[in-house]
């Protein structure tokens, strides 16, 4: 097996379904000669030819609109945009068109597709390239919203996420490109979407995390560890259809609940969370839940750091949980 | 399709109609194009020293930038596309705002929330953009449609890369120009390439002006590396939009020299013999020709004036290395005009946890693109 980062396993996973299904191509800005700006698509020109992995003209609205009509016509397009941060000129094209033509032709028309898109902070790139939408896009039914935190579930997911037969959108946590590096099966193999992963077991505070918060809060796990502080950390890895079993199961087991995102609190992902078991869980909870995400403003530059919810912030509340 | 609009050949001999400026004026074109190329020298050597994170240099584009820019009225707005920096400095952006907002610092108009290179100038009508492609334009047309509504005499000058011609706003922007029309000036600054991007991959017409025709507007195609062009084309569009007589495009064709940023390599997506083309064409050598020969630069006069330049340069750089700190509560400032009961509440807890557990720590976090 090789040791991969989880952007080289991005890049194993649509080699891998390149090399096994003609239908399936590549587009985007910059994804062609120059390989992606994270060089995500490195060598996929080369290997599959300009027909299957090409540069576009400038518009996002362009490459998802013609993305649903090729999937619509029996291809599995995997289009890139840029950054996260640019896709919403190509909003209308997801929220109206590919997760509703399911639904509006009865089933007769689908959209099997699926848009990778980097999203998050930690490379000072300001407002408009480090923010995390994903609490947009999981509000819209229709749609499977996946977030890989290791490079092993990057390739699974992304496999999964292209055989998929309802459109998916792939968010690539940036920071952690390089960052982490893990064990790689080769060739072909999922993980199912709508599954969670555990992190790290614990019996005193459970953990809902996601893509780059996942080392975050495995670090602030093992400094709350050296207190006596057991926490069970759970990666969500699908937001949309969300493991609800799985979550409610992880809450009870402890209790005592800590959801954290780098994404806006308001409206964000973890007041799901949080409903969800006030909802199915109340009697079992010991604490309330809590939550540690990045503020409720646009996204800083030069004080982005203190932005984004970091191991101190994550182990004060899991402290506070604890000892609620 | 007209040819080309071009008043200097690229060795400085003049084979159009000079615009009416004077020599000082003449002169001045100069200095402000030999300011942004030392600029970017200077910016690229703190990007490499790690004081600065990110660099758009617009190495190549002087002539697009200047040219563009001294075609203005102090009173006209322009609308930015990305690299118009060069351009903003031109029209009274101060050089100190320039670099603080590269160091994104105290100093900085913008409070450090953009990343580098996203330049305002509220004094000259520049506003602040976004990195989003293509969103300004449309923003350009309905000021223009402000201005012209209160019978004011501004034009708008709505600059954009030839990526953004692919953009839902340049569409809606041209198109509710036309109809309305409106005191604007499009200016597409064609440097090539959209990153990685040629323009023959961005469009199938044979020149983005062409796009013009179905707006009901003129487009004109100029020389984007000489500056003389850029000015006669500017002027004679800002005065046609001044008159009320509507909008125009203007394609400058020039090139992009250095790499996307700081972060990109080129030479992974084109040709070095396209960039040495490129190079005979340099819009500072052409000028500085026509220049000499008119008799209005010395011999080694080039010289003297960059390194009064890079002393000027150096002095601003010196004062925003010793910027303040940030302020933290800058966080949850401006989201509205009054910071509200929420955001005050997560700041105290902010501050709180900070008191416990010290502050956040920066992390290395290098920008890609």
């Amino acid at each position: 097996m090789a040791t991969l980062t989880l952007l080289q396993a991005v890049n194993d996973a649509l080699r891998t379904k390149m090399r096994q299904d003609d239908s399936v191509l590549v587009f985007g800005e910059d994804v062609g000669p120059k390989g992606g700006v994270f060089l995500a698509t490195e060598g996929l020109t080369a290997e599959f030819g300009a027909k299957r992995c090409f540069d576009t003209p400038l518009s996002e609205d362009g490459i998802i609109g013609t993305a649903i009509g090729m999937a619509a016509n029996g291809l599995r397009p995997v289009c890139e945009i840029q950054f996260q941060d640019f896709i919403f000129p190509a909003f209308d094209q997801i929220v109206s068109e590919a997760a509703k033509l399911r639904y509006r032709s009865g089933g007769q028309y689908t959209a099997p597709m699926v848009i990778r898109t980097p999203y998050g902070g930690g490379i000072r790139g300001g407002l408009y390239h480090s923010q995390s939408g994903e609490a947009y896009f999981a509000h819209t039914a229709g749609l499977k919203v996946v977030i890989p935190s290791t490079p092993y579930d990057a390739k699974g997911l992304l496999i999964a996420a292209i055989e998929d037969p309802d459109p998916v959108l792939f968010m690539e946590p940036k920071a952690l490109y390089r960052s982490v590096k893990g064990e790689v099966p080769e060739g072909h193999y999922t993980v199912d979407l709508s599954t969670t992963r555990t992190v790290r077991e614990g019996k005193d505070v459970t953990v809902f995390c996601y893509g780059a918060m996942v080392p975050v809060c495995e670090k602030a796990a093992a400094a709350a560890a050296e207190q006596g502080v057991e926490t069970h950390v759970v990666d969500l890895r699908t937001l949309l259809p969300l493991d609800e079993e799985a979550v409610l199961d992880a809450a009870r087991r402890t209790g005592r609940v800590v959801v954290v995102h780098e994404a806006p609190r308001f409206c964000g992902f973890g007041a799901e969370i949080s409903a969800l078991i006030a909802e199915h869980a109340i009697e079992y909870m010991e604490a309330p839940v809590r939550r540690v995400t990045g503020f409720d403003t646009p996204f800083p530059n030069t004080l982005e750091h203190h932005y984004m919810p970091d191991e101190r912030r994550v182990l004060d509340a899991i402290e506070a949980t604890a000892s609620f | 399709m007209t040819a080309m609009l071009q008043i200097l050949e690229k060795d400085g001999a003049v084979v159009g109609e000079l615009p009416g400026l004077d020599d000082g004026q003449l002169k001045e074109l100069f200095v402000h194009m030999l300011r942004i190329r030392v600029l970017d020298g200077r910016m690229l050597k703190l990007q490499r020293a790690g004081r600065i994170g990110f660099v758009g240099t617009s190495t190549g584009l002087e002539g697009s930038l200047v040219g563009a820019a001294s075609g203005l009225e102090a009173q006209d707005w322009m609308w930015s596309g990305l690299r118009e920096g060069g351009a903003a400095l031109v029209r009274g952006l101060p050089l100190a705002e320039y670099v603080a907002q590269m160091y994104c610092n105290s100093n900085d108009t913008a409070k450090g929330r953009q990343m580098c290179n996203h330049f305002q100038h509220k004094g000259s009508n520049y506003p602040s953009w976004s990195s989003v492609i293509g969103t300004q334009i449309t923003h350009g047309v309905g000021a223009a449609y402000a201005s012209q509504l209160r019978g004011e005499d501004v034009v708008h000058s709505i600059h954009l890369g030839d990526g953004a011609t692919s953009s839902n706003g340049f569409h809606s922007g041209m198109n509710f120009a036309g109809v309305w029309k409106v005191p604007a000036v499009f200016v597409c600054v064609d440097n090539g390439w959209a990153i990685s991007v040629c323009s023959r991959e961005q469009t199938a017409a044979e020149s983005y002006a062409d796009k013009a025709v179905a707006y009901g507007m003129p487009g004109l195609e100029v020389d984007g590396n000489d500056v003389l062009a850029v000015h006669a084309a500017m002027a004679s569009a800002v005065r046609r939009a001044r008159a009320g007589e509507g909008p125009s495009l203007l394609v400058l064709k020039t090139y992009r020299m250095l790499g996307h940023s700081s972060s990109d390599d080129p030479s992974k997506y084109r040709e070095d013999s396209e960039v040495a083309w490129w190079q005979e064409r340099c819009p500072l050598e052409r000028y500085e020709a026509f220049l000499t020969q008119r008799g209005l630069l010395a011999a080694g006069e080039r010289e003297a004036l960059e390194r009064s330049l890079e002393a000027e340069i150096d002095a601003v750089i010196h004062e925003q290395e010793s910027a303040a700190p940030m302020p933290l509560r800058s966080l949850v400032e401006d989201v509205y005009e009054e910071v509200p009961r929420h955001l005050r509440l997560q700041f105290n807890a902010f501050l709180e946890v900070a008191e416990r557990r010290g502050e956040a720590t920066r992390g290395d976090g290098a920008f890609p693109l």
